[in-house]
């Protein structure tokens, strides 16, 4: 609960943050909401020699629309992600995920970069991104890239980020009418994380499922898509046996591991209950 | 407002702002010149040999003062003593080295300690000694433990710590009464972690000029940490001063004297500079008592009509690694006498095994004992109906002690002091709408719903006394309470108490007492508690007992200042004190309501001593020294609704409904408040909250990431009300109530739990009920697999 002793350093930009970064290797590692990173280095798990606080960058901030997606920069907190007006009304799936992060000093400190940088199996937001399909825009010593969520998540805590790195923003495509959308979780009584979470987002054009993106966190080493639930509902209707039927297909093959208070076997069948509920209520909604 | 309407008036708490506002001060705040810091360097195993201690390069590190082991205690820290032991059970009372003496006996037992400038330099050179271990089996399950040959303590066979019981009646004989059916059912207490905000901390200061050494302590008890630590320490008790500051919460962990205690107080004598420790919270989960873990066989024999005849009981229970201060007298004293509960029970017998084991030890946390007696009674209870097919609240009814029945003994042997148990269950019920409920619950059941109801009758034993009485249960010491009530020159009042609230609020409540009785404003009297240098004597804050004991001695020495003033008053205004009547904080000539005084103003006189009657004393103060003749027993039911999502195992509580009877009641807000915080950690006993420990001795829950401590948003709007019937034990007529949430509302959740799961013919499941426990009950019930 004491950390080692560290280096810390206030970035003014992402420029410098990079430059940091470059000059001290995997020596030194990026803070932003630090309830990722603290907790690590309290229990001396983690022990970087320098911390860049990005805090003062302020280029990382912000929630605007471009282009039909919402821009949001890496140090938006969650707490502003769930209450943002223009993210509650055009992307009400990520305002809904965003709402149920651990509690209100974790959503008034926690960042949406810092969380997918870190990549948690149990966090909410990755599987509101891969269901969103979002950008996550990166800059490095080599200019900027974007990388889609399905290509960011990598494993346990490991994403497609780079050493020298930063996540600057995260792209999400806007919904649209027709689209129904859910986020659920049951939250691990101890931590607040999902011990098992679905994020879906489908897409109804005249009473018929034309996409469907079912994502599920929680269960295994990292966040993934369940493309076979999402196959089984497209050109459907979106009744209670059809989900029923489709949601039974989150288990298969879904990677799962035990911890102390559920078993792989019963996150196996939360990913089947929890897609089912989830996208009834999408459909709820994409209906009405 | 009136002087009269003090006293039970929802006054709110005094202690609150600054608590809030961060302006209070606890031990981690004490700052001082000079101050170093210590860090103790603790076992990763949980059974161990000490083959070397290398301090070399701990000793080279930055900022380090010295490092120190057992070795270097030797002489100067005698070992930690148990407080309480209990006679008659064969106890085994192994010493407690102040550090790891040759092995380790829990993951976190203490080796070594570093003090050095700064509290981050003493943890990082702790990491930095070099232990060299012999890693041996451990024994962590109780079972397997009384069979091992690994032995905790090489000199305590089986690991056997006592083997106690008590038996009223004839159990054998009611089970074999015709027609009567014997109920049977293994039942699991499991561990819990006491969690109080602020963990625990010690600051040392010696002065080599006065020979003093003074300790800011995390204690509930301070005059009996001076005690104990004075033998420890070999240190004059009268050059020890034990100051108790701001303490956030303790659910008795902060009872006992710990290792750590007594080594930082040496050190800073040693060091001849002040030393102060504050412990993680992951050694608190470490190093800190536990709570609970029994196992339990419970056997409960019911006539066909649900009189219950007899209960005989078997009980493990887990003492961890050593003996802690008063954990022998939690799994039996606590626990075996109290089984009886509510009812008129005439058969009962228990007997408990106690076994130490390689993890923390454990001791007294909220209701210590007396919750999981009520556990297995009314779980029992509940098993019985089902047994008989009667109504929970039916079963309950005819089993309960009548009104007209007190002072009742039952058959453990104590006699409870007053109740009106029927009253209460009537009550709960009625907030409750039972029928309707029962109702609801029938029409949900047709839609495949899972609704439970969950009730508890539960009697709490507390305010513990006569002295003489604890001190034949091998108490180590007494259990009245001293108070004493001064007014100074200005007319305002100090209480010193013995007492050591550190969060239940008798800074307030004491304040109502005393502005009560002297009818002086509520502002004008300060409270005052937990510095052996300013109190007398005092016995601490535990086991319920502050208010009923502790407040009945502030009342007792207020109402000798008032003997005193009026007095004082009757000699000046020339009258007897026959005369005199005392009304609003003023003493008057009786029908000349003119002719007076206030108190203030006799307190003034009394100072100035210029005329005073021939003989008394200048001044004005009382002193009270109270022993109760018996314990208090509140009572109550709680009752409680929820339900059971079948596809997830999740279980939500829709209502929950309190009626408690702590007697009279002082401050009806605090009492909520109290029955509040026991409600919520009752709850989270029976939903979520449980230490486990892997094979090897490893605490798996060693944090709050991985142990559940309860969320408000979890918890319903709690519904709460009272009966009020005073005891006769204290001429306040007031019984303790922080520990009665605590104790009634596990067994009240787990009843609606299973109640709800009854249609599917699940029987009984252990707590934590997490979802995946249900789920699986639920898939089995219904043909699938375990």
């Amino acid at each position: 609960m004491i950390p080692a002793t560290f280096e810390y350093v206030r970035a003014r930009s992402v420029r410098e943050a990079i430059s940091l970064l470059q000059q001290h290797g995997g020596r030194a590692k990026l803070l932003a909401g630090g309830h990722s990173l603290l907790p690590l280095m309290k229990l001396r798990l983690s022990q970087p020699e320098m911390l860049i606080d990005l805090g003062p960058v302020d280029e990382l901030r912000g929630i605007r629309e471009e282009g039909g997606s919402l821009v949001i920069g890496a140090l938006t907190t969650h707490d502003e992600v769930a209450n943002s007006p223009l993210v509650r009304e055009r992307v009400p799936l990520l305002a809904e995920c965003a709402s149920q992060i651990g509690d209100v000093q974790v959503r008034n400190r926690g960042t949406i970069g810092g969380n997918l940088a870190h990549a948690d199996p149990a966090a909410d937001y990755p599987a509101a991104a891969l269901a969103l399909e979002a950008q996550l825009e990166c800059e490095g010593p080599a200019g900027s890239r974007t990388v889609p969520a399905s290509q960011w998540f990598v494993d346990l805590l490991t994403t497609a980020l780079g050493p020298d790195e930063v996540l600057c923003r995260v792209r999400v495509p806007v919904q649209t009418k027709g689209q129904g959308w859910s986020y659920i979780k049951l939250p691990h009584p101890a931590s607040g994380y999902s011990l098992l979470g679905v994020a879906c987002l489908v897409t109804v054009d005249g009473g018929v499922c034309r996409d469907a993106r079912v994502a599920v966190t929680g269960a295994g080493p990292k966040a993934v898509r369940l493309t076979k639930v999402e196959q089984a509902l497209v050109g459907k209707r979106l009744e209670e046996a059809t989900v029923a039927e489709a949601a039974r297909l989150a288990s298969d093959g879904l990677e799962a591991s035990d911890d102390l208070y559920a078993s792989a076997e019963y996150k196996r069948h939360l990913a089947v209950v929890y897609t089912k509920r989830a996208l009834l209520r999408a459909a709820e909604r994409a209906a009405g | 407002m009136a002087v009269t309407q003090v006293f039970g008036a929802r006054v709110r708490r005094r202690e609150d702002p600054r608590l809030i506002r961060g302006t209070a001060t606890y031990t981690d705040d004490v700052t001082l010149p000079g101050l170093c810091y210590a860090a103790f360097v603790r076992s990763p195993h949980a059974h161990a040999r000490i083959r070397r201690v290398d301090t070399s390069r701990a000793r080279s590190a930055p900022g380090v003062l010295g490092v120190f082991t057992i070795q270097d205690l030797e002489g100067k820290v005698n070992p930690i003593p148990c407080g309480w032991q209990v006679p008659n059970c064969d106890l085994k009372t192994p010493p407690h080295p102040p550090l790891a003496r040759d092995k380790v006996r829990f993951v976190g037992d203490a080796v070594a300690v570093v003090v050095a400038e700064s509290r981050a330099q003493a943890y990082d050179a702790a990491a930095l000694v070099d232990v060299e271990y012999e890693v041996l089996p451990a024994v962590v399950d109780m079972e397997a433990a009384l069979q091992s040959t690994t032995l905790v303590h090489e000199d305590v066979p089986h690991n056997r710590v006592l083997l106690w019981s008590v038996k009223g009646g004839d159990f054998g004989a009611a089970a074999r009464e015709p027609g009567v059916r014997v109920v049977r059912q293994r039942l699991v207490n499991q561990r819990l972690i006491p969690n109080a905000m602020e963990t625990r901390a010690v600051t040392a200061q010696y002065n080599p000029g006065t020979g003093e050494l003074t300790l800011w302590v995390t204690s509930q008890n301070p005059h009996i940490a001076r005690v104990i630590l004075s033998g420890v320490l070999s240190f004059p008790e009268h050059k020890l001063r034990v100051i108790a500051p701001e303490v956030g919460g303790g659910f008795g962990s902060k009872i006992p004297v710990y290792p750590e205690e007594a080594v930082v107080a040496h050190l800073a004598t040693r060091l001849a500079r002040p030393v102060k420790w504050a412990e993680t919270r992951r050694e608190n989960y470490l190093a800190t008592i536990h709570g609970r873990d029994h196992i339990t066989d419970a056997e409960m024999a019911v006539r066909p009509d649900g009189t219950v005849v007899g209960l005989r009981v078997r009980t493990l229970a887990n003492f961890g690694a050593y003996l802690s201060t008063a954990a022998p007298a939690i799994p039996t004293i606590l626990y075996g006498l109290v089984l009886s509960g509510p009812y008129r029970i005439p058969n009962i017998e228990c007997e408990v095994t106690g076994v130490f084991t390689n993890t923390t030890p454990t001791d007294a946390y909220r209701g210590a004992g007396r919750p999981e007696a009520t556990y297995v009674l009314e779980r029992m209870m509940d098993l019985a109906a089902r047994e008989l097919g009667l109504d929970p609240a039916e079963i309950r009814r005819r089993n309960l002690i009548p009104k007209d029945q007190f002072p009742y003994t039952v058959a453990t042997g104590i006699t409870y002091d007053s109740g009106d148990y029927a009253r209460a269950l009537d009550r709960a019920l009625e907030i409750l709408d039972y029928p309707k409920v029962r109702a609801e619950q029938a029409a949900a059941r047709q839609q495949g719903r899972y609704l439970g109801v969950g009730l508890s009758t539960y009697v709490e034993i507390c305010g513990a006394g006569p002295s003489k009485v604890v001190g034949s249960t091998g108490f180590a010491g007494g259990l009245w309470e001293s108070a004493v009530v001064r007014f100074s020159p200005t007319g305002k009042v100090t209480v010193f108490t013995g007492t050591s609230p550190h969060g239940q609020g008798e800074e307030t409540t004491f304040a109502q007492i005393v502005s009560h009785e002297l009818g002086v404003p509520l502002d004008d009297v300060e409270v005052l508690h937990g510095d052996t240098d300013s109190i007398l004597m005092g016995w601490g804050t535990y086991g319920s007992r502050t208010t009923p004991v502790g407040g009945t001695a502030v009342y007792l020495a207020a109402q000798k200042v008032k003997e005193k003033a009026k007095r004082i008053a009757a000699h000046q205004l020339e009258v007897s004190a026959d005369d005199l009547v005392f009304e609003n904080g003023r003493f008057h000539v009786r029908g000349a309501p003119d002719r007076g005084m206030t108190i203030q103003e006799v307190a003034l006189q009394a100072y100035l001593a210029w005329n005073l009657p021939e003989g008394m004393e200048p001044g004005l103060e009382g002193q009270a020294n109270w022993d109760p003749s018996n314990f208090v027993f509140p009572f109550g039911t709680h009752a409680c609704v929820v339900e059971v999502d079948p596809e997830t195992g999740q279980v939500r509580i829709l209502r929950y409904v309190a009626v408690d009877d702590c007697g009279r009641v002082i401050n009806p807000l605090i009492v909520d408040g109290q029955v509040h915080g026991g409600i919520a950690q009752g709850v989270a006993q029976a939903l979520w909250e449980g230490a486990r420990y892997d094979p090897a001795g490893n605490l798996l829950t060693g944090s709050m990431a991985e142990y559940a401590v309860p969320k408000a948003s979890w918890l319903p709007r709690l519904e709460c009300d009272r009966t009020e019937t005073p005891t006769p034990v204290n001429p306040l007529g007031v019984k303790g109530v922080g520990e009665t949430g605590t104790i009634a509302a596990t067994p009240c959740v787990v009843n609606a739990v299973m109640d709800a799961l009854s249609p599917l013919g699940i029987r009984h499941l252990d707590m934590p009920l997490w979802p995946e426990r249900v789920w699986r009950a639920i898939r089995q019930a219904k043909g699938g697999a375990a």
